[in-house]
């Protein structure tokens, strides 16, 4: 307590040399504003802890409480015995086979864990058993402290209309709004402009967004009232409508709190979530670009007085959405610590692990609301094995061939809970890691973003790199203007990729013939007594052919040491490679610029997969007498895929709707397949028989096999 | 007449002289504008065949003609086919300007059936042949004209080939050959024969001493593939080349076979299910380029060590991701070429016979620069087990690199033969041995890595210690064992109650490293992520490594 008073500079050094050795390989922190807060060994504290997780949070959770001085006990599945969890903890125990709900979710197994091991309190991480209730409850009958709020916390937040209440009961700002049977369609403009326009109208029978009608004026609720009750009637037998404020480009925001066992509480400024897909967040930042001070303060304080009115303790999150007039509508709160944050302790220098802990055990807050600062500007982007293509992103699956991350950068936080060699299996959450960045100021925290996601190698998987670091240079993005419908509204077709510019495609075509030349040139070098004296070829420039995406493009190539002159299409282009054939990063200087590419492949026959600008782009390299003589070379047919139809993403099959000699329409349902908490129907691309089915429910399928066949 | 006759014929022999000096030092289209210059100035000088074509520009003719081979209208039908000449594809394949060509005025002699006509005769006749670079290192090529009757075998077409295949035996380089030829010029009949004969020799006389590489870039039919399959490796051409003893129409007649050419000797045909192709590619643009890069891998000859290239990839370097990579249960499958990509320098392995008995991967990589041989049990396919394809499989692939010099790295991961009728009636039993006897007779350095089942018989025949196996590691997930625990345990404890107990106690006291290192028959146990640096500095080590067989005329492997 008393070193807090200590000045956070001299603190942040104090930090640094007590915790140096615990920094562990897989997840390295090394951000300059973490954990301003000081580890006092003396203030007595659990003797061990288990976590009930895996994962990241898991690693992240052992990582505090070694720095606390807590042993730590790690539960596992089957398939985690080697995860990099189990390896940090001091003791780990096997909660059962890898389907979570067998495992993770396996109270007795956990409890049986907990008391062979004797831990005195449970951290539970997010997701799993962290806002169970049962389990709350269990712990308490067995004496053994939950890391987070109580039981009827838990239970009051975790009901949604419940919590509605409460909400409404401690002043917090809800979404006004009716729900009831409407007479006629004049009392519907009568509680329409109660509310307030925009209103959206719906059937209340009618789940999510299904027949919801948005009225910006009188005239439109009317008709909004016609469309609803009659669909209500019909559809569902049920007359009521619901009327709701519509809050149009919502922002998501949050508010971090943290409160005590004494009725204490704080909140630690916001964390905008706004990017989002299907409802999962993929890139958050704090604090958010769009609250002024006033409103952020009335945020916190709406959120800390539903924490007290609730007897909250621990850290919890209270979810907002913001609408464009900054008006914001309570949504729901998390009982628990959040993915992300990490963001909110960038900018507070606070360990939320620690402050739960402490609470947990019962100690005071230490810090004060005017003690809790904005330093600076964090992002936090979620690594996912995904393939961001397919509707901004399908789980993958694989083995981590290859797996670097970027934590040798300042100011790059990564927390993970896996290495190279770990498997992303079909059993848990596709997450690979949380980037974070942090910079004085929004801008040198993007531009460390982008530096840190060139610098990411990840390999086996396929991953949403490219996407990450799409939305972190859009133009919208940077400049604020997001909301939770950023990604249909900019990329309405789909994900598609960086789109080069003309300087851009020089640039990479640029490269990659002098990457070439470097291999060639290699490939000539035999060291050691040669019997038959070698001729290497003493070149200086090349004329060579590049491919890219069917583009073709002559270039000749100078070079002296390792500064190439590339002339392409009239335009020179001056490639500075220190080049490492061996290693995945290319650190290239290109026309003055910076930049660092990857190098996926590169074969013999001059094809070079490059990695640039978080997107993959596949070159051909050939010199101009191979070039003139591939002219000769077929063109090989694809297989004609439109009667084949294969599982585009690993997962089980829950259903399958055919069978062989059946005559299937076009985008008729042939079969579902379930990967990652989600269904995915899987339709014929014709109308056709069906030939053969390769696949029946309850199976596991991978990425590209062979499902149904048609004729 | 005659005495003109006789005259032109002094003169052409004359010219054939001059022009193989002058053919071994420059011939490519390149230098075409410096000859005609020079003939020009000889023109006056050798104005003794007036009213005929001096000797020079006879030279020029002739050598012009040999360049176009069959003439464009062929050059055209074989670029439609999706094939390049054979000029071609020797410039492609051999660094720029290093080809030195030989024979380039070399004609058929047959005479009968209207071949010795003017227009029968082409310069060269069907195959160029010479010797070049690739990456700076010398080769001699060989490269068959499909457009000059059909790339036929003629007597003259073999001589050639002979020649600079013995002075490929004499210099020490290795010989490619570029195989699209329609098989034996009938019009020779028993010439032809001889000539492929003369070749087969060579082809023995040649095997251990250089390496030879065969490249099937179209028909390769008849007795003419047995040279490609006399060479160390066959590669072919997707879709454009194939390889068989009798075409479809044969088969059909003789065993009433329907079948088409591709199916019968196609690359898919070679390289998966007969083993007779080491490996194919897209086109010819893709072979050529491959067979570059695979070139490096080799040595010169067998008076030659396997070739060091600079190398980026730190000999140091931890791959940690073999700790993880072996699952715990000895039941599950995992990829041996993680392992390989893992371990080898920039993850560069040039896998040979991919397709083909995939229980076993073979092929070369390099470590800290130095070419090294690559054999593994695949667990992947077939647990990994040793069958008759796969024991053959590896023991080829052996006996190339201790031919050569090459080092040979083994991972072992075997549960043992495979059993059942199909094994012993195919003589498992001599085709193992194969495998055994190409270790055990191996002088070349050999590491040995047992990553975790090393059973029964198996386990002797993968670079095992008894086998002369220099460095020989286990992971410490090795299981090195006469057999898996439960039938160990049905035979040990047999009848007895309590089989699960006395399976637990097989295991702890077998199913682990341990039995084998306290004999000394693996070295260490090894840190799955150090693998590559100890194996980099053991190769340092051995790279002095000297050890004779007894000597033989040769030996005799169970073939």
């Amino acid at each position: 307590m008393a070193a807090y008073r200590i000045t956070p500079a001299l603190q942040r050094v104090l930090h640094a040399v007590k915790h140096v050795s615990f920094h562990s390989r897989c997840c390295v922190v090394t951000c300059r504003a973490q954990y301003s807060t000081v580890y006092d060994p003396n203030e007595k504290t659990f003797d061990k802890i288990l976590i009930a997780n895996r994962g990241e949070i898991a690693c992240r959770v052992i990582k505090t409480c070694k720095k606390m001085g807590i042993k730590t006990v790690a539960v596992h599945s089957d398939v985690d015995s080697s995860a990099v969890h189990v390896k940090m903890a001091d003791e780990a125990f096997c909660v059962g086979p890898a389907p979570t709900s067998q495992s993770y979710l396996n109270m007795d197994a956990i409890m049986e864990a907990i008391r062979t091991t004797g831990a005195q309190a449970v951290h539970p991480g997010y997701g799993f058993l962290s806002e169970n209730k049962e389990f709350a409850r269990r712990l308490a009958d067995e004496g053994v402290t939950f890391i987070g709020p109580d039981t009827h916390a838990i239970q009051a937040m975790g009901d949604k209309i419940e919590s509605k209440l409460i909400a409404k009961a401690a002043k917090v700002n809800t979404i006004p709004g009716f729900d009831g049977v409407v007479k006629d369609a004049e009392e519907a403009v009568k509680i329409a402009g109660e509310i307030g326009y925009p209103v959206m109208i719906k059937a209340s029978a009618g789940g999510g967004g299904k027949g919801m009608r948005i009225a910006w004026n009188d005239e439109e609720t009317r008709e909004g009232f016609r469309f609803s009750s009659q669909e209500a009637a019909s559809s569902f037998g049920d007359d009521r409508l619901l009327i709701e404020k519509f809050i149009d480009n919502p922002r998501h925001i949050e508010i971090q709190v943290l409160a005590d066992k004494h009725g204490n509480a704080l909140w630690l400024n916001e964390r905008e979530c706004s990017i989002q897909r299907r409802n999962q967040k993929v890139v958050e930042e704090a604090p958010s670009t769009f609250l002024d001070p006033e409103t952020r303060r009335a945020m916190g304080e709406q959120a800390v007085s539903l924490a007290k009115a609730v007897k909250y303790s621990s850290a919890g999150t209270v979810e907002f959405l913001v609408d464009s007039q900054k008006n914001f509508y309570f949504l729901e709160m998390n009982t628990r610590l959040q993915v992300e944050h990490p963001i909110t302790e960038c900018i507070t220098g606070l360990d939320l692990v620690q402050q739960m802990i402490r609470v947990a055990k019962g100690y005071k807050l230490e810090h004060k609301q005017e003690d809790i600062p904005i330093n600076g500007w964090a992002i936090e982007s979620r690594v996912y094995a995904e393939d961001p293509y397919k509707s901004f992103g399908l789980p993958s699956i694989g083995r981590l061939s290859q797996y670097e991350e970027p934590v040798d950068l300042p100011n790059v936080r990564v927390d993970s809970g896996i290495q190279e060699g770990s498997d992303i299996s079909i059993y848990y959450d596709p997450m690979i890691s949380k980037l974070v960045t942090y910079g004085s100021t929004r801008a040198e925290a993007l531009k460390k973003m982008e530096d840190a996601l060139d610098n990411y190698v990840i390999r086996g998987v396929t991953h949403n790199i490219p996407l990450l670091r799409e939305i972190i240079v859009h133009p919208r993005f940077v400049s604020g203007d997001i909301s939770t419908k950023f990604l249909p509204e900019v990329y309405p077709e789909g994900f598609k990729g960086h789109q080069l510019s003309v300087a851009e495609r020089r640039e990479l075509l640029a490269t990659a013939a002098s990457l070439y030349i470097a291999a060639q040139l290699r490939s000539q070098k035999f060291l050691g007594n040669l019997r038959v004296s070698n001729a290497p070829q003493e070149r200086r420039s090349w004329e060579l052919c590049v491919e890219l995406d069917q583009g073709v493009h002559m270039l000749s190539v100078s070079r002296s040491g390792n500064s190439y002159t590339v002339e392409i299409d009239g335009e020179k282009v001056e490639v500075q490679g220190d080049w490492n054939l061996a290693s995945v990063l290319l650190p290239v200087t290109v026309n003055g610029t910076h930049r660092t590419l990857q190098c996926l492949s590169r074969n013999a026959a001059g094809e070079i997969s490059l990695q640039y600008l978080g997107t993959s782009y596949k070159v051909r390299v050939l010199s101009r007498l191979a070039a003139s003589l591939n002219k000769h070379m077929p063109e090989k047919v694809p297989e004609d895929t439109s009667s084949i139809l294969r599982s585009p993403m690993p997962g089980t099959v829950v259903a399958v709707s055919v069978k062989p000699g059946d005559t299937v329409a076009e985008g008729q349902e042939i079969c579902v397949i379930e990967a990652m908490k989600m269904q995915n129907s899987m339709t014929a691309a014709k109308t056709a028989k069906v030939k053969s089915v390769h696949c029946k429910p309850g199976e596991t399928v991978g990425e590209g096999d062979l499902l149904v066949e048609l004729e | 007449m005659a005495a003109s006759a006789l005259l032109r014929t002094n003169c052409g022999i004359l010219n054939v002289l001059k022009c193989s000096v002058k053919g071994l030092t420059q011939i490519n289209r390149g230098t075409t504008a410096s000859v005609v210059a020079q003939s020009r100035l000889l023109q006056n000088a050798r104005c003794y065949s007036l009213g005929h074509l001096t000797v020079q520009e006879r030279i020029e003719k002739k050598r012009q003609a040999a360049l176009v081979g069959g003439g464009q209208k062929r050059i055209d039908a074989q670029h439609k086919r999706g094939k390049l000449t054979a000029r071609e594809r020797v410039e492609l394949l051999l660094d720029p300007d290093s080809f030195v060509e030989y024979d380039m005025f070399v004609e058929h002699r047959c005479s009968d059936f209207g071949m010795e006509a003017d227009h029968n005769k082409y310069p060269g006749d069907s195959v160029v042949t010479g010797q070049g670079r690739i990456n700076g290192r010398l080769v001699y090529v060989f490269s068959q004209d499909f457009t000059v009757f059909g790339g036929s075998l003629s007597g003259a077409h073999a001589q050639k080939i002979c020649k600079i295949m013995d002075q490929a035996m004499m210099v020490g380089a290795p010989v490619i050959g570029l195989n699209d030829s329609g098989g034996a010029r009938i019009q020779e009949g028993v010439e032809s024969l001889a000539g492929y004969a003369d070749i087969f020799l060579r082809n023995v006389m040649a095997s251990g001493v250089v390496p030879q590489i065969s490249l099937i870039m179209g028909p390769c039919a008849g007795g003419a593939v047995y040279s490609p399959a006399l060479t160390d490796f066959t590669f072919m051409v997707k879709d454009t080349s194939y390889l068989f003893i009798t075409g479809p129409d044969v088969v059909k007649s003789v065993t009433n076979e329907d079948v088409t050419q591709e199916e019968l000797g196609g690359a898919k045909t070679h390289t998966a299910v007969s083993g007779v192709a080491h490996r194919a590619f897209e086109n010819d643009v893709d072979a050529l380029l491959n067979l570059r890069d695979f070139f490096n891998f080799l040595p010169l000859s067998n008076k030659d060590p396997a070739p060091v290239t600079e190398c980026h990839d730190p000999s140091d370097r931890l791959v940690p991701g073999l700790d993880t990579l072996v699952p715990f249960e000895s039941t599950k499958a995992y990829d041996m070429l993680d392992i390989i990509h893992g371990i080898v320098d920039e993850r560069e392995f040039f896998e040979i016979m991919p397709n083909y008995a995939k229980n076993i991967v073979v092929g070369f990589a390099r470590m800290n620069g130095r070419t090294v041989g690559i054999v593994g049990n695949q667990p992947k396919v077939a647990s990994g087990c040793l069958d008759i394809n796969s024991s053959v499989k590896g023991a080829r692939f052996v006996r190339f690199c201790d031919a050569f010099n090459i080092p040979i790295i083994t991972f072992v991961d075997v549960p043992g033969f495979l059993p059942g009728t199909a094994q012993e009636y195919g003589g498992i039993i001599r085709h193992g041995a194969k495998l055994l006897f190409a270790f055990a007779e191996a002088t070349v350095p050999k590491i040995t890595v047992i990553t975790r089942k090393a059973y029964g018989g198996a386990y002797d025949v993968m670079s095992s210690k008894h086998l002369r196996g220099d460095v020989n590691y286990a992971w410490p997930s090795a299981e090195v064992a006469v057999m898996g625990a439960k039938g160990a345990v049905q035979i040990i404890f047999r009848g007895k109650e309590n089989q699960a107990e006395a399976e637990a106690e097989y295991v702890e006291k077998f199913a682990n490293p341990f039995p084998a290192a306290v004999r000394g028959f693996v070295d260490d146990i090894i840190q799955p992520s150090t693998t590559r640096k100890r194996i980099c500095r053991d190769l340092e080590v051995l790279a002095s490594k000297k050890q004779t067989n007894p000597w033989k005329k040769h030996a005799n492997i169970p073939l």
